[in-house]
């Protein structure tokens, strides 16, 4: 966990007092409406269907217990009871009053949490593997980096109105469990032939209404180089970025409409003017970021423990385990992913009283530190194996051991037309029906690994294009409707899904989801023949027919 | 559902209303004929011309402190007089969510 | 609209002349980018100050030349929300070493002061009274800055390495 220092809390606390005082101007009527709108945004502050909505960075997805109960005590007192984590590691809480805002912010500000460019056309929440740090083979943690980008990204002077958001996403893993080719810019880290860390930088990815995978840029960027490569990419970004038409203003349309090769060119002649520069980072700077990350004092602890042999007879606790709980690089050690995708619950939402509960456990079995993934689940890193019996024991109390990571019940979902105002159409619905559907456990594992992604409009904030089913709400006749694709995937082998026809009414979702599930089941060659990779064998035909046979 | 925040050229198919968000606490809120804002759906002032509807918009967006995000929205009126919210949209604004909430409101 | 510099409101000595206005041969003006180009030797030559207002979709190239000429250079925020003059300012500034004014026109609205400020503006015409009356304040809100502009102000980045290193000086 980076440990904040009196300049990174002074940021903070003067952009809550630089905010609070805008609040003031608007509620005066000193500043309009379309003055003040691009300043809540770049406090994340949203105007939803029913409520402002104000979404809270968790930096790379890491949280400490402290901070996860001053979350939950921002739920308590400002908003519902509860908060919402999102595809980019996030959280939301979607009933704030914006007079309040400045006292909430001013809340969170004191452990270090902040809302700074969660919105905007600015730069937004650097994200990172949830599992970092902790993942047996990662090269390095990312996370350091990412602190980096982070500090580099706040408040930039040049950068802070751009033609529209933009995204980063680093991994450093050879799964890409962050996503990075669906980002602006995405960062792979790894190292030379001399052993020097670096990154793979691509750039231009992204979702939406054109969707596009990101392209490689330069294959290796000296770690040194990091921040002034980026430098040279935003500056050509925030020159010729399209200004006249926000459907076109991303970074990926910019690399689409230039080509790759002619983008990466500008951005190589601009970096050469700049490289040697003051944003150049030596290793003495980067050691300090790194020394500011604590890491557990781990004991040294056997593989199998005598309490987790016991354990082992129970059923119900060996298909969590099988399910939730990953290798950690540290024998004696295992990461455990806490589902927030419960039976018939909307996905990704925890309340008050599970971020405490949460945060207690964290202290005991955790080390005091918490995740949030961009599947929006949340995991503990660091927990000892003998501990997982009395850890499960726990979760499963307050409904947070359902089995079902990664399988078809772990449903990425945007909130949808429930909270948003952007939204066509429903998602939460269809994902809790999906839930009740596929209840069974033995069911689920049956079909393995199984990613349904739902967006409530083309905005794609639930990622359906990268869904390995992906399901879109559109309108028709004043009608909810939804598009179905399968085959897409977010990680390192990041494609977009493929349209299987046409759209099919709010009712026929769930039934269409498990006409999708049979057809695999009946054509999968093995039964480890991931559902992705039945489709990329046999393409869509298959499943097409099977869906409109009879209708 | 299309989201309203598209609309271009204002263009109705039935009676409307103007709603927006009460600016200090986001509240949902109607335009009423006082040249005011209600929260109850029952208060809201009825257009049923496209170019009334475009006045009652001009009119209502002058207050923007009181007011944000306004825009013409459908609704159904009953035999009764009774005003019903014209798409699932607008009844989602009126009754809130379609789905529990984690914890009661 | 009034004009700040150096904290303060002052007047402005430069008129804005229409392209289709003959320029003076006295007082300090300012032209348009495509007017100044097209005739750029004759008047950076101009015995009186001359300034050029260069809207935020064109090069800098045509004007760098004759930037130890020119007396302002005026860059345009045609909204808040177009962030493109911040780029062409830390480049006037950085890049080519532009020593002259460096003036804010447009949009130009309190919170953005201070990026402004960072950015290599010194002079700011300001949209409302009641934000120029506030730039002294606002442009004192933060006091820790993340990313070397040519401001000269440390980073924090820096600042850390500055009080690592007099902590372990006094071990």
């Amino acid at each position: 966990m980076y440990a904040y220092d009196e300049l990174d809390h002074a940021v903070i606390n003067e952009r809550v007092d630089e905010f609070r005082d805008q609040v003031k101007r608007r509620l005066s009527g000193e500043l309009t409406e379309d003055e003040f709108k691009m300043l809540r945004l770049q406090n994340g502050v949203y105007l939803q269907l029913h409520a402002y909505m104000l979404r809270v960075a968790i930096p790379y997805g890491t949280l400490s217990s402290k901070q996860l109960r001053r979350l939950a005590h921002v739920a308590r007192r400002y908003d519902r009871g509860y908060g919402h984590f999102t595809t980019r590691q996030n959280i939301q809480f979607n009933w704030i009053k914006l007079a309040e805002l400045p006292d909430a912010l001013a809340d969170l500000a004191e452990v270090g949490i902040h809302a700074m460019q969660t919105s905007g056309n600015n730069t937004r929440n650097v994200t990172s593997d949830q599992w970092a740090g902790v993942a047996p083979g990662e090269i390095e943690d990312p996370r350091i980096w990412s602190e980096l980008l982070r500090q580099y990204t706040t408040l930039h002077p040049e950068f802070s109105f751009l033609p529209r958001k933009f995204k980063f996403a680093i991994t450093a893993s050879a799964h890409d469990r962050a996503a990075i080719k669906i980002h602006d810019i995405g960062l792979r880290l790894h190292k030379n032939a001399a052993g020097e860390t670096g990154f793979e930088v691509l750039v231009g990815g992204g979702l939406g209404r054109t969707p596009f995978i990101a392209k490689t840029i330069k294959p290796f960027v000296h770690g040194h180089d990091l921040l002034s490569y980026v430098e040279a990419i935003l500056r050509v970004y925030n020159q010729y970025g399209r200004r006249d038409n926000i459907y076109k203003a991303r970074i990926k349309i910019l690399v689409h409409e230039l080509g790759i090769d002619k983008f990466a060119q500008e951005v190589e002649d601009e970096w050469q003017q700049m490289r040697e520069g003051a944003l150049t980072l030596d290793d003495a700077v980067i050691e300090d970021i790194r020394s500011r990350f604590t890491y557990p004092a781990y004991e040294k602890l056997p593989h199998m423990p005598e309490e987790l042999r016991k354990a082992a007879h129970d059923p119900h606790f060996e298909a969590w385990r099988n399910n939730s709980v990953a290798l950690h690089k540290v024998q004696g050690y295992a990461i455990v992913t806490l589902s927030l995708k419960p039976v018939g619950g909307p996905p990704g939402d925890a309340t008050a009283d599970q971020m405490d509960a949460i945060a207690d456990l964290a202290d005991k079995y955790s080390f005091g530190e918490i995740r949030v993934g961009h599947e929006q689940n949340l995991a503990l890193p660091h927990v000892a194996r003998r501990d997982l019996p009395a850890l499960w024991k726990a979760l499963d109390k307050i409904g947070l051991a359902t089995p079902n990571v990664n399988l078809v019940s772990d449903i990425i979902a945007c909130p949808g037309l429930d909270y948003c105002s952007l939204a066509n159409a429903r998602s939460i619905p269809i994902a809790q029906e999906l839930t009740r559907r596929f209840a069974n456990h033995a069911t689920a594992d049956l079909i393995g690994r199984l990613h349904i992604n739902i967006s409530g409009c083309i905005n794609a904030c639930g990622h359906h294009h990268v869904g390995h089913i992906g399901i879109l709400g559109v309108e028709k006749n004043g009608a909810e409707f939804y598009q179905i694709t399968i085959g897409g995937r977010a990680d390192e082998n990041a494609e977009l899904g493929t349209l299987i026809g046409p759209a099919v009414p709010y009712a026929e979702v769930a039934d269409v989801v498990e006409d999708i599930v049979e057809a695999y089941l009946a054509l999968r060659v093995r039964p480890d023949e991931l559902f992705v990779d039945t489709v990329k064998r046999l393409g869509v035909e298959p499943f097409r027919e099977r869906v409109y046979a009879t209708r | 559902m299309t989201s309203p925040l598209e609309q271009k050229k204002i263009r109705i198919t039935g009676p409307s209303v103007v709603t927006a968000n009460r600016t200090w606490d986001g509240a949902v809120i109607y335009r009423t004929v006082s040249h005011n804002w209600s929260e109850r759906l029952s208060d809201a002032a009825i257009v049923r011309t496209s170019e009334d509807a475009r006045a009652l918009l001009a009119e209502s967006v002058v207050d923007d402190v009181g007011a944000v995000g306004a825009y013409v929205a459908p609704v159904e009126i009953k035999e009764s007089g009774n005003i019903k919210p014209g798409n699932l949209r607008e009844y989602i604004r009126v009754h809130g969510v379609t789905i529990d909430l984690p914890v009661p409101a | 609209m009034p004009l700040v510099k150096s904290g303060k409101t002052t007047n402005d000595d430069f008129v804005h002349i229409a392209d289709e206005v003959a320029i003076p041969s006295e007082g300090a003006v300012l032209i348009s980018a495509a007017r100044f180009v097209s005739d750029a030797e004759a008047l950076s030559l101009r015995a009186a100050r001359t300034g050029v207002i260069w809207p935020n979709n064109r090069d800098l190239d045509d004007l760098v030349p004759y930037l130890d000429r020119v007396a302002v250079v005026a860059l345009v925020f045609p909204s808040f929300r177009d962030g493109r003059a911040y780029t062409q300012a830390r480049l006037l500034r950085e890049r080519h070493g532009y020593r002259g004014e460096l003036r804010a026109t447009g949009q130009v609205l309190r919170d953005q002061f201070l990026f402004m400020l960072r950015a290599g503006f010194d002079a700011f015409e300001v949209k409302k009274p009641g934000d120029a009356e506030a730039f002294a304040s606002t442009v004192k809100r933060y006091s820790v800055f993340y990313q070397p502009t040519g401001d000269g102000r440390l980073t924090a980045l820096h600042r850390r390495m500055l009080l690592r290193h007099s902590e372990s000086a006094s071990q």
